[in-house]
């Protein structure tokens, strides 16, 4: 049986919608997480080692969990959420809370990686830890975050094929249920093919934004 | 003016405490340029850092313009630092803004006009020198343009005090003599006191009035920069004197005093004070019947008084070189005489009147 141009554009679009909404939580959840990790560890400007010490463990938990048992696992917190378990919309919520601790990590990466001697100045002239992290780590990161979230994005496409467990739709579904378990290798390879493209795109974005704004 | 009072501070990283200040005693005049030099690890960054609580003394107090920073809440001691200015060895430059939007940094900070900020940046980097680069972003610029930078960015607040963190050790000797200059420049037009920490004793020679010298924590000398290198007195400051003012003597000189065909003797002659070499020299070749050759000089000048040391070579006859060296010894000047094993000896006056008699 063969699929419906259709079905597949559809798919897509459920795809875009899943990586795109997920992609806005989650990177807000991880920039919180990421800075938290940051700013609250040993030495650094909002010290504070009895957070650290419970964010830094919760990062690691949800990135040990594997996707297919969080989408799942957290079904009643969903339904919580988004007042169902199951559809394209309740898949987001795992979706975000698979991609924020991944994307905090490399958030927290990025704000590493800005000389500690920028913070010294801006800590001599008299900055708030907010001024710090807004106008100093964050401008200092920007490129680097850049290809950070290039990075999560594409995490994002590869989780979202796992969403059809729990009916989420999405061009990793199709190609699931029309072509692996169909039989349909066309299908596969149209789908694959679209992902391939995808990826490529947004990490060709990603490259061309961070280049743009790299000033090293 | 700032004063440290009995400061120390100690980092304690669990197993091992580290004592990096010791009870330091200091105090940097109003209109000051101060320098602190020592070696790596002599804990000169953690004292010019506790001047703007980047590090907290562990005990002792340090008054900066008649306040204790460490009594002020957060607020408080973020309004006092904006009248304290920093410079950086590495720069600290944020790579991602404009040369403008550095130097407006602390101004957007305390939430300045948009307009007051604007002319404010402008007529500071007019003064540094780098008004055509307002728009560039720090990697297109060199070391020193960088420099310039952080120091129009450390003065954009109008401090009263600019602290100096080893900011000409990653220059070449020219862009450090033009940094010095301009430091000096700030000091004079602007009244700002300057605190320098560095290992290069050319700077504390080039710019200060006053140094102190680390080791250890501790604060072994201090003093008029003048003092200091006319007069050290434990070995790492001779070391760092000489490090400006060579004063061994080369090899030639030994060579001549082996082949010694003309009976002379050869004295190095040390001057530290207003009279330069010259008149001394010429003036005892008048007076007394001794040829004077001058091998060897290196006279340099502090805070614009000579300071150095020649070596000379005196001929003629014992007795004539005797009062030549009294003439020359009365006038407050040191005489050591060279020999050819390559030791010096003081010359002094008993011993020229004991050899006089003897003679």
């Amino acid at each position: 049986m063969e699929v419906s141009t259709e079905l597949i554009l559809n798919a897509l679009w459920e795809t875009l919608y899943m990586v795109s909404v997920s992609l806005f939580f989650g990177g807000i959840l991880g920039i919180f997480l990421g800075v938290l990790l940051v700013v609250t560890r040993k030495g650094h400007i909002l010290e504070n080692l009895f957070i650290f010490s419970i964010v830094n463990p919760i990062v690691n938990i949800f990135r040990s969990i594997p996707f297919i048992i969080l989408l799942v696992a957290i079904i009643p917190l969903t339904r919580l959420i988004v007042g169902t378990g199951i559809g394209t919309t309740a898949a987001i919520v795992p979706l975000v809370l698979h991609i924020g601790p991944y994307f905090s990590r490399l958030v927290e990466n990025s704000l590493l990686e800005v000389d500690e001697g920028i913070i010294e100045a801006a800590k001599a002239m008299g900055a708030t830890p907010l001024q710090i992290i807004h106008r100093f780590l964050f401008p200092e990161a920007f490129s680097s975050l850049i290809l950070s979230i290039t990075t999560a994005t594409i995490g994002l496409i590869g989780a979202t094929a796992m969403a059809g467990a729990i009916g989420g739709g999405g061009l990793g579904d199709v190609a699931i249920t029309y072509g692996y378990q169909r039989f349909s290798t066309i299908t596969i390879l149209v789908t694959v093919i679209i992902l391939v493209i995808l990826v490529q795109g947004i990490q060709s974005l990603g490259n061309t934004l961070e280049r743009k704004l790299r000033r090293v | 003016m700032i004063e440290f009072h009995q400061v120390s501070k100690v980092f304690d990283s669990g197993e091992n405490k580290v004592a990096a200040l010791k009870n330091i005693n200091l105090t940097v005049e109003k209109g000051d340029i101060f320098g602190v030099i020592g070696f790596s690890g002599a804990g000169k960054s953690t004292l010019i850092r506790t001047v703007n609580l980047l590090e907290y003394p562990t005990s002792g107090d340090v008054i900066v313009e008649g306040k204790n920073l460490a009594n002020m809440s957060e607020k408080e001691i973020r309004e006092a630092k904006k009248n304290i200015g920093m410079i950086f060895q590495h720069f600290n430059l944020l790579n991602s803004k404009t040369v403008f939007d550095n130097v407006a940094m602390p101004l957007i900070l305390s939430k300045n006009k948009k307009k007051d900020i604007e002319a404010r940046v402008h007529e500071i980097l007019r003064f540094v020198g780098l008004e055509d680069k307002a728009k560039n972003y720090p990697d297109q610029l060199s070391g020193g343009q960088k420099q310039r930078v952080g120091i129009a960015r450390a003065l954009a607040t109008n401090p009263s005090i600019l602290l100096c963190d080893e900011a000409t050790s990653a220059l070449d000797p020219q862009t450090t003599k033009s940094i010095l200059d301009l430091l000096k420049r700030i000091n004079e037009e602007y009244k700002i006191t300057i605190l320098i920490i560095t290992h290069e004793m050319e700077v504390i020679k080039q710019i200060c009035n006053r140094v102190a010298v680390m080791e250890n924590g501790q604060i072994i000398e201090t003093g008029s920069v003048f003092d200091i290198f006319a007069h050290p007195k434990t070995d790492t400051t001779r070391n760092f004197v000489k490090s400006v003012v060579r004063d061994e003597v080369p090899k030639s000189v030994y060579k001549i005093l082996k082949e010694n065909a003309n009976n002379s003797r050869i004295f190095k002659i040390e001057f530290f004070g207003t009279d330069s070499g010259q008149p001394i020299v010429s003036n005892t070749a008048k007076t007394y019947n001794v040829e004077i050759n001058v091998l060897f000089g290196n006279i340099t000048e502090l805070q614009e008084i000579p300071f150095g040391n020649l070596i000379v070579e005196l001929g003629g006859d014992h007795h004539e070189i005797e009062r030549a060296l009294r003439f020359i010894i009365n006038q407050d000047i040191e005489v050591r005489e060279v020999f050819e094993d390559g030791s010096q000896h003081r010359v002094d006056f008993e011993r020229l009147v004991g050899n006089a008699l003897h003679g």
